[in-house]
């Protein structure tokens, strides 16, 4: 049998008989009838599909950069921020995006809890999205693991450990996810194929959710059917419209942070590559994963816990079943309506639990959040549901639309929620004396005059010790060195890098040319270690980035040193005293003295001056495209609010008659 | 049945919100911004395919070439293509310079080719589909109807001393790349 189209364009009409897929698009997202007063948490499945949609476009392009070899993976992401073409923007955008899918998706269950749209017959529909859910924290988790950083690294170790719990099966199943006795090359390789593959995994499976969804229908804030075509709208223009303008504000705030603080939802122990030697004495994990993560420790038991956190996952798959309850919407069961909403802020405690050392009152807190999340779904979900009385629900949408408050006090206590998550990242804070750097704020530059006379601080001083080995001398052109400076810079470097095999096949050594890395006297950590009595100077190419504190922390310790540490302290031999050092017995001598430089420029080189100098020089190179990042994206925000205002008209003209 | 580019609802709901040509204009106008917000994004993740700048950054190379004697050749790495520095002989200079240009496929003279009439300096890249030519001076022999310069075993092109296309399918003579003489023994090329 012949499709009949209906199309008049020949070319749509060929295609539609043949294959009616113009025919389906108009009937699932031209006509498609959506309950006239779904609130804007139903533009929350479309806030995710389009970070979904970013995050694997973002990703594709990432993924021909990016390398998945233990020696090469950080240096290759610090290669996609550096040098590839707006491979910043590449990547920050894949980062953060992560964050706010799963924001997205959060707001999207917790309505779907909320107005019970898992009930008859949106069971399917709901197992689906946990299996969504499922396939996201896999993948997240797959992801993390890549840049290879210090959090990287032991997140992967930690998380893969969790399947060692379980009996006799667990060791076998450990060194089948390694491929091998640690964490280690074989477990990147294969992390980074699976966080390749299973997006598309993903994205099949929404295609089954957004399937499922138009065979059943959109719930709605009242959960009772829609009587009748004056009850509904067609999908487009109405939803789309109103999809379209979320869209907008959800991009405005991620290009807020993306533009303007890039790494806020990361961790400093990640600008540090990996180490399998040495644990940093806090891992956490990303905010979207630490209420899963203290569930996980506030069980004081190896089984237990690891139990009860995947049990907290596979719980979500059958609410369906817990629930009891006739009618769908929490606006007409008040108690239950307590208990979500004390499930809620549950799930932040367990958040902010997560985020803290499983020290005093927070192990408590976890144990705490962690019994009332079972026992919300497991006991009060099945008990409410039979003994709760429902308020008198209204006979239709029509009727009830004349009062439809309510819904923007939850749109912005939900947004409130996913925001207070923000506090939970930036958990813990030390007492740094503040400066006013000129590359702060969304309009800061690197001011380019004390970035060199931080370089020269650098060359004079650290130099001697501590390398760049990510930034090449060519680099330096962004705080104003020309060409020739340069050449000059790398031509004089004190210590030199390896040669191509001359024409014996020896490997000789040169000086640098402006192509190649800062180097430091040190051919590897341990001729380091030898020649600096088993300390090692880190690094300084990331170096703000990968402390609490950045500039500020840079410029404190430079100048935190106290002649004799305070009674009492024991201070081990050779280390020194310094104010803001963890645990203040640091290797490094005080190097900057007044005038240990002298500034052509005719600035007075008092050791605070050149301490601050170096803290912008080094913020320039740990992030030297940031005044490239912060220009475009006053633009791109510019641009972003006057499309928002444009489409909050154009969603006010569509709608103007139906109010 | 309504058009699919066409919002249902506008067409129903000309009483308010505005004259319908006004509203029309606000859908045009937002449908117009996003499209070119759209193409601008799209600029960003088209660059990231570009070379990044450190592969621009190694867009030179300094070989030296003091030790190279008349009839031979090295072969340097430049932008991960073989870049040919061949030391002519007398005979090969000769019969580079004495060929009738106009016969050619295409027409170059032999000076404009070299800077140093000794140094010829190719990438060695075949214009036909790229593979690597090799120089091979016995098959083709000058004088026994051969070109004397390379050969590409791909699909046969034939290139002479001053590595000009003679025969075979390539339809351009080897290109040469950007190079200076830093000094007797050093040339830069890039
Ligand atoms: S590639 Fe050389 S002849 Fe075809």
């Amino acid at each position: 049998m012949v499709h009949d189209s209906k199309f008049t364009n020949p070319v749509i009409k060929w295609i539609d008989t043949r294959l009616p897929i113009f025919t389906l698009l108009q009937r699932e997202y031209l006509e498609f009838q959506m309950p006239r007063n779904v609130n804007y948490l139903w533009a929350s499945g479309a806030l995710a599909t389009l970070a979904l949609v970013m995050l694997m476009v973002t990703g594709i392009l990432l993924s021909m950069q990016y390398t998945a070899n233990t020696t090469m993976a950080f240096a290759s992401v610090e290669h996609i921020m550096r040098d590839v073409n707006y491979g910043w923007l590449l990547r920050d955008l894949h980062a953060n995006l992560s964050s706010f899918f799963f924001a997205a998706i959060y707001v999207h269950m917790a309505r779907g809890i909320y107005y019970g749209s898992y009930q008859n017959p949106r069971e399917l529909l709901w197992l689906i999205g946990a299996l969504i859910f499922l396939l996201m924290v896999m993948t997240g988790f797959l992801g993390y693991v890549l840049p290879w950083g210090q959090m990287s690294f032991w997140a992967a170790t930690v998380i893969t450990n969790l399947f060692s719990a379980f009996p006799v099966v667990g060791d076998p199943i450990v060194t089948w996810l390694w491929g091998g006795f640690s964490v280690d090359n074989p477990t990147l390789n294969r992390f980074y194929t699976l966080h390749f593959m299973l997006p598309f995994v993903l994205l099949a499976v929404v295609i089954l959710h957004v399937a499922a969804l138009h065979s059943v229908g959109s719930n709605n804030p009242l959960g009772i059917d829609p009587r009748g075509p004056d009850e509904t709208v067609p999908f487009h223009p109405y939803v789309t419209i109103k999809d379209l303008f979320a869209c907008c504000v959800f991009l405005l705030v991620v290009a807020a942070f993306v533009f303007f603080a890039p790494t806020y939802w990361g961790h400093p122990d990640n600008f540090i590559p990996a180490n399998p030697m040495v644990t940093p004495s806090h891992i956490v994990p990303e905010w979207y994963y630490l209420w899963l993560y203290a569930i996980l420790r506030g069980i004081p038991d190896k089984l237990g816990g690891t139990v009860a956190m995947f049990g907290a996952v596979l719980v979500l798959f059958v609410i369906p079943w817990l629930d009891t309850a006739k009618v769908r919407s929490l606006k007409f069961r008040p108690r239950a309506r307590v208990c979500f909403w004390l499930m809620i802020i549950d799930i932040v405690v367990l958040s902010f639990c997560g985020a803290r050392s499983p020290e005093g009152v927070w192990v408590l807190l976890a144990r705490v959040g962690t019994g009332y999340y079972f026992v919300y779904f497991l006991i009060l979900m099945p008990l409410l549901g039979r003994f709760e009385t429902p308020r008198p629900m209204p006979a239709s949408i029509l009727e009830s639309l004349k009062k439809a408050a309510g819904v923007a006090v939850l749109a912005t206590a939900a947004g409130a929620l996913t925001l207070g998550f923000a506090g939970v990242a930036q958990a813990e804070e030390v007492a740094l004396p503040s400066h006013t750097w000129h590359q702060a704020g969304p309009f800061g530059t690197i001011d380019q005059k004390q970035a060199k006379r931080g370089f020269q601080v650098y060359q004079e001083v650290c130099s001697h010790c501590h390398a760049l080995t990510l930034v090449p001398f060519r680099a330096l052109a962004g705080i104003g060195f020309t060409e020739d400076q340069i050449k000059e810079i790398a031509a004089q470097w004190p210590y030199q890098v390896d040669d191509e095999p001359n024409d014996e096949g020896k490997v000789l050594k040169r000086a640098p040319r402006p192509y190649d890395r800062i180097v430091g006297p040190f051919a590897n950590d341990k001729e380091a270690g030898a020649v600096m009595g088993g300390l090692l100077p880190p690094d300084l190419s990331v170096i703000t980035k990968a402390r609490h504190g950045g500039e500020d922390y840079i410029a404190a310790l430079l100048t935190g040193y106290q002649e004799s540490a305070p009674a009492g302290f024991k201070l081990i031999d050779g280390r020194f005293y310094n104010e803001y050092f963890p645990g203040h017995q640091i290797g490094m001598p005080q190097m900057l003295q007044d005038d240990s430089v002298s500034y052509a420029d005719g600035t007075k080189a008092t050791a605070e001056q050149e301490a601050e100098d170096v803290a912008v020089f080094l913020s320039f190179v740990a992030d030297p495209t940031q005044d490239e990042r912060k220009h475009l994206g006053l633009r791109v925000m510019l641009f972003l609010l006057v499309l928002t205002g444009l489409m909050y008209g154009c969603k006010r003209a569509v709608w103007h008659d139906l109010h | 049945m309504p058009s699919i580019t066409h919002p249902i609802g506008a067409d129903a709901a000309e009483g308010g919100g505005g004259a319908p040509s006004r509203r029309h204009f606000l859908y045009l106008g937002t449908a117009a911004m996003g499209a070119a917000g759209l193409g601008a994004a799209a600029w960003p993740f088209i660059d990231s395919m570009n070379p990044a700048s450190d592969t621009l950054a190694l867009a030179t190379i300094e070989v030296n070439i003091a030790s190279v004697q008349p009839g031979q050749m090295i072969v340097a790495a430049w932008q991960g293509k073989p870049v040919f520095i061949r030391r002519r002989t007398p005979e090969e200079i000769k019969a580079a310079q004495d060929v009738d240009i106009t016969t050619l496929r295409d027409a170059e003279a032999d000076s404009a080719r070299v800077q140093k009439p000794e140094w010829l300096i190719l990438i060695g890249v075949c214009t036909h589909l790229g593979c690597v030519p090799m120089f091979d001076g016995n098959a083709l022999h000058l004088g026994d109807g051969g070109f004397g310069g390379w050969f590409c075993s791909c699909h046969g092109s034939q290139f002479d001393t001053a590595g000009r296309i003679r025969k075979g399918p390539a339809p351009r003579n080897l290109s040469v790349p950007r190079y200076v003489f830093l000094s007797e023994a050093v040339i830069k090329i890039g």
